[in-house]
C-alpha cells in the first residue's frame, strides 16, 4: 500500500483562534528497528500549542513515531531514524544534537506511571536539578507550579515528603505529567497515558491536557479513538508505518477523507 | 460498506435503517389513500388512515429510541455518527409528512364540492398531490440506495410542487373574488394545497439528508443547482 497523507487546512476545527503554526516539522522520516522498517515516509507537521493525536492499530508506528520526536530510540541498539524533524530551527535526528538537552525540551509520559521511588517532592525535583540549580526556596516554587500545572497542588500539598509510590494510579501519572512539565519543555509526548486508568482519573488527565495545550505543544497516542476524539485538534492515522491521513479531529471524526480512516475508526477495521 | 467487527453493531445499524424504510411504506401507502379521498367518497378510509396514523408516530417514537441507544452504547463516529443522526431526522420529517396527509385525507372527505369547483380544480390538486407523492417515493429510494443523484433530483422536482402549489393559490383567488360563495370551498383547497407543497418539502428535507449521509456536506440551505455541483464532486 502506498497511500499519499491527506492535509486539511491547518486552522480548520481548532478551538482556538489563533492559526497553528508548526512546532515540530517531520519530513520523509523513515524508522528501522535493524531491518525491519517500522515508518515509512511520514511527513506531518505537529501544531505549536496544539494536541495532535496518533491513531491505528497495534503495531502501526504511532508509538514509534512518538519515540523518534525526542531520540528516545537512540537508547536502543540497531534502531535507527533517517529523514528530518525540524525542531527550534535544527534537525533533531543529526548526530551532533545533545539528547539531554532535547529530552528537557520534549518530555515523555508513558503508559504506565513511573514515579521514582522517592517523595512527591523529589519526583520532581529530580529532574529540574539536572538542568538547572536552584535555591530551596526557588525549587520548593518550581515544585508547587508543576504540581499546580498538574492539577494535583490540593491533593499533593501536605504530603510532599511522602512516597510517591503510594499515590493512586491516577496521581502517579499525574506526578509524571509535573515531572516533565517542571523542566519547562516545549513539547509534552503522551504515550497512551490514561491506558492503564479508570474512567475518573482518565477524565482528569484529559481535563488536564486541554489546560496544558495553552502553554505546551502536545503530541499523544491513544488507542481510545473517543479520547483522541475528545481531547485533539489533530489526528494523524497511521497503518503498517504509514501516515494514512492527518487533518483536523472534528473532521476526521465526521467525514474523513480516506476509507480506510473511516473503517478504523468506525469499527470496521480487520 | 465492510461490516463492523462488533456485528451486535451492524445488526442495529440494519435495524433503524429499515425501520425508516418501514415507516417510509406506510407513509407512502397512507398518501396513496390521501389521494384515493380526493378523487372518491370513501368514509371507511378515514379510520384505516386515522389508525395508520398512530402507527407512524409510534414508528418514529421507536427509532428515535433505537438510535438514541446506539449514540449511547457505541459512540458511532464517522460514516455510522452521520447515518444516526439522518435517521432521527427522517423519521421527524416522515411523521410530519404523516401528519399532513391526515389532513388531506379528513378535509378532502369532509368538505363540499360545489359544481364550479369540482372537476377542474380537483384534477389540479390530483396532480400536484401525485407530483409529491413521486417525490416522497424518489427520496425514501435514495435514502435505501443511498444513493446522492437521485436525492439531487427529488431537490429539482420540489421546484415543480412548489409551482402547482402557487398556480392553484392563483386561480382559486380569482374565483373567490369573482364569487364569494366558493370562498369557504375554496379554503379547504388552499388548505388540502398548502399541505401538499408542505409533504414536497418533507421530501426534499430527507433528499438533503441523503447527501448529509454520503457526503457529509450540509446541504440544507444549499438552491439545488449547489446540491447538482456538490453531488457531481
Amino acid at each position: 500500500m502506498n497511500f499519499e497523507a491527506v492535509a486539511t487546512r491547518p486552522e480548520a476545527g481548532t478551538s482556538a483562534s489563533a492559526p497553528a503554526v508548526p512546532k515540530m516539522s517531520i519530513r520523509h522520516l523513515d524508522f528501522f528497528y535493524g531491518k525491519f522498517q517500522g515508518l515509512k515516509g511520514v511527513n506531518l507537521d505537529v501544531a505549536e500549542r496544539r494536541v495532535t493525536a496518533f491513531i491505528g492499530p497495534s503495531g502501526c508506528g504511532k508509538s514509534t513515531l512518538l519515540r523518534t520526536l525526542n531520540r528516545m530510540y537512540s537508547l536502543y541498539p540497531g534502531q535507527r531514524a533517517v529523514g528530518e524533524i525540524i525542531f527550534n530551527g535544527r534537525n533533531i535526528l543529526d548526530s551532533g544534537v545533545d539528547l539531554n538537552m532535547l529530552r528537557a525540551k520534549v518530555g515523555m509520559v508513558f503508559q504506565k506511571p513511573t514515579p521514582f521511588p522517592m517523595s512527591i517532592h523529589d519526583n520532581i525535583a529530580f529532574g529540574v536539578r539536572l538542568y538547572e540549580s536552584l535555591s530551596q526556596r526557588q525549587m520548593d516554587e518550581r515544585v508547587e507550579w508543576a504540581l499546580t500545572k498538574a492539577a494535583m497542588w490540593d491533593e499533593s500539598k501536605d504530603k510532599l515528603k511522602q512516597s510517591g509510590m503510594a499515590l493512586s494510579g491516577g496521581q502517579q501519572q499525574r506526578l509524571c505529567i509535573a515531572r516533565a512539565v517542571a523542566v519547562k519543555p516545549d513539547v509534552l509526548l503522551l504515550d497512551e497515558p490514561t491506558s492503564a486508568l479508570d474512567p475518573i482519573s482518565t477524565a482528569k488527565i484529559e481535563e488536564l491536557i486541554s489546560d496544558l495545550k495553552k502553554d505546551y505543544t502536545i503530541a499523544i497516542v491513544t488507542h481510545n479513538m473517543q479520547q483522541a476524539a475528545r481531547v485533539s485538534d489533530y489526528t494523524a492515522y497511521m497503518y503498517l508505518g504509514e501516515l494514512i491521513e492527518f487533518g483536523a479531529t472534528d473532521e476526521i471524526f465526521l467525514k474523513p477523507a480516506r476509507k480506510e480512516t473511516e473503517d478504523y475508526i468506525t469499527g470496521r477495521f480487520g | 460498506m465492510s461490516e463492523h467487527t462488533y456485528k451486535q453493531f451492524d445488526a442495529e445499524m440494519e435495524e433503524i435503517r429499515s425501520g425508516v424504510m418501514a415507516m417510509g411504506g406506510l407513509v407512502e401507502t397512507q398518501f396513496a389513500r390521501a389521494i384515493h379521498a380526493l378523487k372518491h367518497i370513501d368514509v371507511e378510509l378515514i379510520d384505516t388512515v386515522a389508525a395508520d396514523e398512530q402507527a407512524i408516530n409510534q414508528m418514529q417514537v421507536d427509532i428515535d429510541q433505537q438510535c438514541s441507544q446506539i449514540i449511547a452504547k457505541r459512540q458511532p463516529a464517522a460514516i455510522d455518527l452521520r447515518m444516526v443522526l439522518t435517521v432521527v431526522k427522517i423519521v421527524n420529517e416522515l411523521e410530519r409528512t404523516g401528519d399532513e396527509i391526515k389532513k388531506i385525507a379528513y378535509r378532502a372527505q369532509q368538505m363540499q364540492r360545489p359544481e364550479r369547483l369540482s372537476s377542474v380544480r380537483f384534477h389540479e390538486i390530483t396532480r400536484a398531490a401525485e407530483l409529491a407523492e413521486d417525490n416522497l417515493q424518489l427520496a425514501l429510494d435514495a435514502f435505501a440506495r443511498l444513493d446522492v443523484n437521485a436525492a439531487a433530483q427529488v431537490v429539482s422536482n420540489d421546484e415543480a410542487i412548489d409551482f402547482a402549489f402557487l398556480s392553484i393559490l392563483r386561480q382559486l383567488i380569482s374565483y373567490m373574488m369573482e364569487d364569494p360563495r366558493t370562498i369557504t370551498p375554496a379554503l379547504e383547497i388552499v388548505f388540502i394545497a398548502k399541505s401538499i407543497e408542505r409533504i414536497g418539502d418533507h421530501a426534499k428535507n430527507i433528499a438533503e439528508n441523503v447527501v448529509q449521509v454520503v457526503k457529509g456536506k450540509d446541504v440544507r440551505h444549499a438552491t439545488a443547482e449547489q446540491i447538482r455541483a456538490e453531488v457531481a464532486e
